[in-house]
């Protein structure tokens, strides 16, 4: 995104643009419209003799319902290529106002824009953009009276996921090194998978790097049919565990090919679990990263 | 071992929140143990305690006012390690690698670091801890009272042992410590109609199940027999110290071994005492049993062979481990009772019991069976009146 930050400084050392005459001068009708809508009694705002609310200083310059584009400042051409780049997302993040001195109907005003800053590419939670910064200044002909700051950030809209991804990661993570990761690659592609002796075919579960049985270090793994049968469990009420909703039930589930591994029971209550009872894997993503075999009643 | 004996025994108060620093604990026990030996910080070139203190030896000799060491040694696996840190201060003092080794635990484990609150981080980084954690704590499985409650389940399952008989392990745990007045929960029994109406932890355990959570600490003097003679207290002689791991041995979670009923690390500690002791069960008047969570009180009777498997439920039924039963079990109170010191102030209480200096005395006692944390590589101790 070189060419984003090329054309931001480019843009900045253009310094300010032109002074452009706002629509229409400074006018009571305007005062009073703006103060009923605030809610602003203020006497000063009122009568023969009145100021304009000094917050009202971008109201002269605004271009109105139409949204017509008196001429294009540099700032809109930074803008556009933002949009293009797919930074489409816009919201306003900081605005500050310095008032110089009042206002008084008739005045006729122009206004002037400076980019003055670029910074990206952030991470926000809205998703990744770049924070723009620039100031506006009033003029009654060469006098400023008024200068806004203005920054806002343009951010790329993360994509709309299905409601299963896009969650906050899962907190309890497993650790995976080069013995283990092909079980973790196994549930995040629906296979349950069970370390098997490259040589002697033996089965094991958890998984390890020597064949216990023939001292092998060639391994592979059998798919297994993801039947199973409770062989214990526990229902855990207390204390509160991140990333779960309590109760929650834990088995220690015996395979039919020969061992023994730790999963939730799901999709039933709890007082329904009992040793015995036959179960089925079924594959969790938990975010967008883990997957965890899990075990819902099966066919007995 | 033999040859070599517990001189001296020191502890802080047992609380919820100690106010101070896990440092000023453990040297306010050792001094405890020391004043109690009659030894001096200068006699001591030996100490040893849990990797889990966070306490390193040589922070608390510059407290205590130790100077030169010349053995330091830290034993493994959580409680497991309590009588581990006598056997290795008995084998240094028998190999004359010290002449006087302090073993020390000393924690805020209630107002600090609580070990029944999950970590997320139990299974963060790939060392081989790391790794076995990782194939149940992504499930939730992350305390230790849930660990316990699996082998618990399958146990009830196998034997016909109901949340009850686990009950009566708290019922008379806190019998013992209502009379003990260093105990937590002095003057505060229980009946079993309470703990089957507390609230439910991990079934099946209810919160009295649950052993403790506890601020302090505790500290034992190790010395050789004969110089323990020429002290000020009655020296508990060190007839066998060991530790034990299974088969298939993991931290709390051995649920792939053939029997899920057992505890095997705790059957290779029992046939190493028995061994080295020359003695028998039926020899032991008392028992200090680990008991953070009840279920593991009734294996460890069967384990140890004082009943046969699924029968500890009857044995218990029956009174066995009141003070006056077949097998008076933690006189103090237990872990249940009086204090979560991670085992250690159990070890206190053996000592204590060969004096003839405890508050629930067990008549005419010659033996004490002293175990350490169950569930994970463990240890354990015969203590004999020298």
């Amino acid at each position: 995104m070189t060419d984003l930050h090329d054309l931001a400084a480019k843009v900045i050392a253009e310094g300010e643009g032109p002074r452009l005459p706002t629509p229409s001068p400074v006018d009571r009708t305007t005062i009073r419209h703006w103060t009923e809508a605030m809610g602003d009694t203020n006497p000063r705002y009122q009568g023969p003799d009145a100021i304009a609310p000094p917050a009202m200083i971008q109201v002269w310059s605004m271009d109105g319902l139409n949204g017509r584009k008196r001429t294009r400042a540099p700032l809109d051409d930074l803008l556009d290529a933002l949009d293009a780049a797919g930074y489409t997302g816009v919201v306003a993040t900081n605005c500050e106002h310095i008032y110089h001195r009042p206002l008084v109907p008739g005045e006729e005003l122009t206004s002037a824009t400076r980019t003055t800053d670029m910074t990206g590419l952030k991470k926000t939670a809205l998703g990744d953009g770049y924070f723009v910064t620039w100031q506006v200044t009033w003029y009654a002909q060469d006098e400023p009276v008024a200068e806004m700051i203005f920054r806002l950030l343009k951010f790329r809209p993360r994509e709309e996921r299905s409601p299963s991804e896009g969650r906050k990661p899962y907190p309890l993570r497993p650790a995976v090194n080069r013995d283990t990761e092909f079980f973790w690659e196994g549930a995040r592609s629906g296979e349950l998978r069970i370390q098997k002796c490259g040589d002697c075919g033996e089965l094991r579960h958890p998984p390890g790097p020597v064949c216990p049985s023939c001292r092998s270090v060639k391994r592979t793994y059998a798919v297994a049919a993801g039947t199973g049968v409770v062989y214990s469990y526990v229902v855990h009420h207390n204390p509160p565990v991140p990333g779960r909703e309590t109760p929650f039930v834990v088995a220690v589930v015996e395979l039919p090919e020969g061992v023994r591994i730790v999963g939730n029971v799901v999709d039933c209550a709890p007082a329904e679990v009992e040793i015995g009872m036959p179960v089925r894997v079924t594959f969790r993503e938990m975010d967008d990263e883990l997957t965890l075999p899990l075990w819902t009643p099966g066919e007995s | 071992m033999a040859g070599t004996a517990l001189a001296g025994i020191g502890a802080t108060e047992f609380s919820k929140n100690s106010g101070r620093s896990e440092l000023q604990l453990a040297a306010e026990a050792v001094f405890a143990a020391l004043d109690d030996a009659g030894l001096a910080p200068s006699d001591v070139d030996g100490l040893v305690t849990y990797t889990q203190d966070s306490n390193q030896e040589i922070a608390l000799a510059r407290e205590v006012g130790i100077g030169d060491l010349t053995y330091f040694s830290r034993v493994h696996y959580g409680g497991g390690a309590a009588c581990g840190t006598v056997a290795h201060a008995a084998m240094a003092v028998t190999t004359g690698a010290a002449e006087v080794v302090v073993c020390y635990r000393a924690f805020n484990e209630r107002s600090g670091r609580r070990f029944g609150q999950p970590d997320a981080g139990l299974g963060g980084e790939p060392s081989s801890m790391g790794l076995e954690m990782s194939w149940h704590v992504p499930y939730g499985l992350m305390t230790p009272a849930a660990w316990v409650a699996m082998f618990a389940q399958r146990y009830m399952h196998e034997y016909g042992v109901k949340s009850e008989d686990f009950g009566r392990v708290a019922v008379a745990m806190r019998r013992h410590a209502a009379s003990n007045p260093a105990a937590w929960f002095y003057e505060r029994p229980i009946t079993l109609a309470d703990h089957q109406a507390s609230k439910w932890i991990v079934e099946p355990l209810h919160l009295l199940d649950c052993c403790q959570e506890s601020d302090g600490a505790v500290a034992l003097v190790v010395t050789s027999a004969d110089r323990a003679r020429d002290l000020r207290c009655t020296p508990a002689l060190i007839s066998a110290a060991a530790q034990g791991a299974g088969a298939g041995q993991m931290m709390m979670t051995s649920y792939y071994r053939d029997d899920m009923t057992g505890l095997a690390e705790m059957g290779v500690v029992g046939r190493k005492l028995w061994e080295i002791s020359g003695l028998r069960p039926s020899d032991m008047q008392a028992a200090i049993l680990y008991d953070h969570f009840t279920p593991f009180v009734l294996t460890q009777l069967e384990e140890l062979g004082f009943c046969a498997r699924g029968e500890a439920k009857d044995f218990i039924r029956d009174g066995g481990i009141e003070i006056d039963g077949h097998l008076p079990v933690n006189p103090h109170g237990g872990q249940l009772g009086e204090a979560y010191i991670h085992g250690m102030n159990g070890i206190a209480e053996g000592v204590r019991q060969i004096r003839g200096t405890s508050v629930n005395q067990v008549a005419d006692l010659e033996n004490i069976l002293v175990t350490a944390g169950t569930g994970v590589p463990t240890s354990g101790l015969i203590l004999t009146r020298g």
